[in-house]
């Protein structure tokens, strides 16, 4: 295939325009995000064509397999242009209905449209439902639109424009000055600037540069780069080669989970696609700039996210990371200056350069410029992947999008940052999303990882959980985070199981002021996080289960003893049905009785019983 | 000269030998040599790590150094397919236990070891969370609930 030029670019453009504002025919656009496939899209997706090819209608609707639509919550679903009717939870029954009502009645069907939870109507549109009214797309604005494996698709929503301005008309200086006036912070957790460490890795002397993309996503819950990859893999190329030509490198790594597979085949076919077009390798738009990308899987630790540690992972050593300074700019991948940004950051660049560094930081707050991506997860009614402007609201992302707490639930905490992030209780709810500001109210805006807790949930038990993970992924390097993190650990443990002593919360102070000040890289430094974290806002929790030897969420089993409220239990026997020990005694029309013996804690009927008759 | 090893057979040897030669000028390939060649056997045997570092022309403690890092690697062999039975109370005092005595006999093989024929590998874990559907088997990414020492070998038979 021959080389692409500006000239080509438009006429891509041109040609399939109708593809994007839906003029020829009807197009169903099918999300095929990972989400989505384990929910049947795939199935869904064949059946769809063999009804559309047996009731004849091919050539007046085609169906798109886009990336990740980001509304996990209700897949395998579809958006049908024109009209941008959404369904939801699509099963392969239904499908000869959509045919024929949508496809050749030309009606909705109305039993698959998304139903409003407070309001129980249905919402036909996509762009009325709330979970993506409230949206703001930048880094997502072709999610769920283009097929993410059709370079075409990419090049006619303006893909390639980015690299086309940022190669033929600017100088890496400009370039730079962009990404500085856009006011963008690294989104991988830290909220560098971007443009200022391009600017350092520009000045830095050398005849080899190198650009990493940061793909190593590891935090749990965490879920923002794996869809970016899935649904639009041509943007991060696009942001990495405007990079490479901002600080002149030659050569560019995606450090990439290995875990994920779909990710890693649609970069992949990005990438070959992009190379047989000249929009990347040698001599890019007969610009005389060359600049090659490589996919490099990662496997398996989680340290890795951290950047000299990913470094040392593609120099084919052990991933720990090593002091800083000499900083990557300076003496990164094989000792040469080296920039690495976050899979979300190179996605927002080449808007950046097209509409301009000004345009990107209209949005936002004061410190904080432009959108963010969240991935919410928990108990949170609509889980999924979101977008929104710097400065919104945890409640109005929690609420508003999110949909708010499932089973009437009361709201307890948000976990932010992944592990080494921290919660926010209620009373600062109404924290805008800023980097400061959140750092205020003791947690990190962190990689996007947005985790809702409710009521029944210890908060002990989350600390433990979270202890234990980075127990778990320390790499063993330095002293304070190996031995540190373990103790802290033993300590939280003891706890839950009911051997907790009064000094206990002091000595775990004590020692997170020494693993923070002492640790090697931010894993360890960030490590007891989850302790202070917890302990800031729910210290009273901690004493409950220290000095009472009580969990008051009901989540420590060695601290409960089951019993059921008479007053309360309407008898109905759920929790004699549901017992796997069968230790709760019920008979009809009688209050259940559970059996201390042969009770288990495993809390099934806790979780079951609609009357809160179990204590 | 290739080293003897059980699990390694002999039309094995030229796609291990490929990924050395392709990859030996390459900086920094340990990981991929390591991964292309776990592909093949299926784990990263002893012998296999020291042929790989004289390949590769490292010294063998760095070529350890890095498989015993990273999670994905394994120097024990792993079945094709992964059973996890969830050793949590619920599913203990539902039987498990005499479902996992059933797995083993069935298939000769010991909790946190694999079968003779590599088909299974038998990890036993903690609580899985599914309490309600005790006693609860994990077959690679498939959830079974309510597994009786009856069922269990129907289930395992889908699994070739």
């Amino acid at each position: 295939m021959s080389k692409l030029t500006v000239e080509n670019l438009k006429q891509i453009k041109e040609k399939f325009a109708h593809r994007l504002t839906f003029k020829d025919k009807t197009y169903l656009l099918i999300c095929g995000g990972t989400g989505c496939h384990a929910t049947g899209s795939i199935k869904v997706m064949n059946a769809l064509q063999e009804e559309i090819d047996a009731k004849g209608l091919n050539g007046k609707a085609e169906i798109v397999e886009t990336g990740c639509n980001g509304f996990c919550a209700v897949g395998p679903l579809m958006v049908i242009h024109p009209g941008d009717i959404f369904y939801q939870k699509i099963k392969i029954e239904d499908i000869p209905e959509i045919v024929q009502k949508h496809l050749i009645d030309g009606k909705p069907v109305e039993k698959l449209l998304y139903k409003d939870p407070v309001t129980k109507k249905r919402i036909p549109k996509q762009n009325d439902i709330p979970f993506f009214a409230h949206q703001m797309p930048r880094a997502l604005r072709n999610k769920g639109l283009i097929n993410p494996e059709s370079i075409d698709d990419y090049i006619s929503r303006d893909g390639y424009q980015g690299v086309a301005k940022a190669l033929l008309e600017m100088q890496p200086a400009d370039i730079i000055d962009q990404m500085k006036r856009s006011g963008m912070r690294g989104r991988g957790g830290a909220g560098f600037p971007s443009g200022l460490k391009w600017e350092f890795a520009s000045k830095s002397q050398s005849d080899i540069k190198y650009v990493l993309c940061n793909a190593d996503e590891g935090d749990p819950g965490a879920f923002m780069d794996r869809s970016l990859l899935e649904a639009d893999p041509h943007a991060v190329l696009e942001g990495m080669v405007i990079a490479a030509k901002a600080i002149d490198a030659r050569k560019g790594y995606v450090y990439a989970r290995t875990e994920y597979p779909l990710a890693i085949k649609r970069l992949q076919i990005a990438i070959d696609t992009a190379k047989q077009r000249g929009l990347l390798g040698e001599d890019i738009l007969g610009s005389g700039f060359s600049f090659d990308v490589e996919i490099y899987q990662g496997a398996g630790a989680f340290v890795c996210g951290e950047e000299t540690a990913l470094m040392r992972s593609i120099e084919g050593r052990r991933g720990m990371p090593r002091p800083r300074p000499p900083f990557p700019a300076h003496k990164g991948l094989w000792e040469k200056p080296t920039i690495l940004n976050n899979v979300e950051t190179f996605a927002n660049v080449a808007q950046i350069m097209v509409h301009g560094g000004d345009w990107y930081a209209a949005a936002g707050t004061k410190n904080s410029k432009g959108t963010k991506v969240f991935a919410m997860s928990g108990d949170v009614n609509n889980i999924g992947l979101v977008e929104v402007p710097m400065g919104t609201s945890l409640r109005k992302l929690i609420y508003d999008i999110g949909g708010g707490i499932p089973k009437k639930r009361k709201f307890k905490a948000v976990q932010l940052g992944g592990p080494s992030g921290g919660c926010v209780p209620e009373q600062y709810l109404d924290t805008p999303v800023d980097y400061e500001e959140i750092a205020k109210v003791g947690a990190i805006m962190g990689s996007g990882g947005v985790i809702v807790m409710d009521e029944n949930t210890c908060m002990v038990d989350m600390a433990r959980f979270f202890m234990e993970f980075i127990q778990e992924e320390s790499c063993g390097k330095c002293t304070p985070c190996r031995e540190g993190t373990r103790r802290l650990l033993q300590i939280l443990i003891k706890i839950c199981d009911g051997h907790g002593e009064p000094d206990d919360i002091r000595h775990m102070e004590m020692l997170s002021d020494v693993i923070r000040e002492t640790a090697l890289c931010g894993l360890g430094q960030t490590g007891p996080n989850p302790v202070l974290s917890t302990l800031r806002y729910f210290r009273n929790e901690f004493e409950e289960h220290i000095l009472e030897k009580r969990c008051p969420a009901k989540r420590c089993v060695n601290l409960l003893k089951f019993e059921i409220e008479a007053e309360l239990c309407a008898k109905c026997g759920l929790c004699f049905k549901v017992c796997p020990v069968d230790a709760i005694e019920w008979k009809k029309k009688e209050v259940a009785r559970i059996d201390q013996e042969k009770c288990i804690k495993c809390l099934t009927c806790y979780d079951k019983c609609k009357f809160g008759a179990i204590m | 000269m290739h080293p003897d090893h059980p699990d390694i057979t002999a039309d094995m040897w030229s796609p291990i030998d490929e990924s050395i030669h392709k990859n030996r000028p390459v900086p920094g390939s340990i990981i991929t040599v390591l991964r292309q060649c776990q592909d093949v056997v299926g784990y990263l045997p002893v012998e296999l790590l020291d042929y790989i570092s004289e390949g590769m022309n490292l010294p063998s403690s760095d070529v350890y150094g890095v498989a015993s890092f990273y999670s994905l690697f394994s120097m024990e062999p792993k079945g094709r397919h992964t059973i996890k039975l969830c050793l949590g109370t619920a599913c203990y005092v539902k039987g498990i236990k005499e479902v996992m005595s059933r797995v083993e006999n069935q298939y000769q093989v010991k909790e946190g070891g694999t079968s003779e024929d590599r088909r299974f590998t038998l990890q036993g874990v903690r609580c899985l969370g599914a309490c309600g559907l005790a006693p609860v088997m994990v077959v690679n990414q498939d959830t079974h609930g309510d597994v009786s020492s009856d069922k269990i070998i129907n289930l395992l038979e889908e699994y070739k």
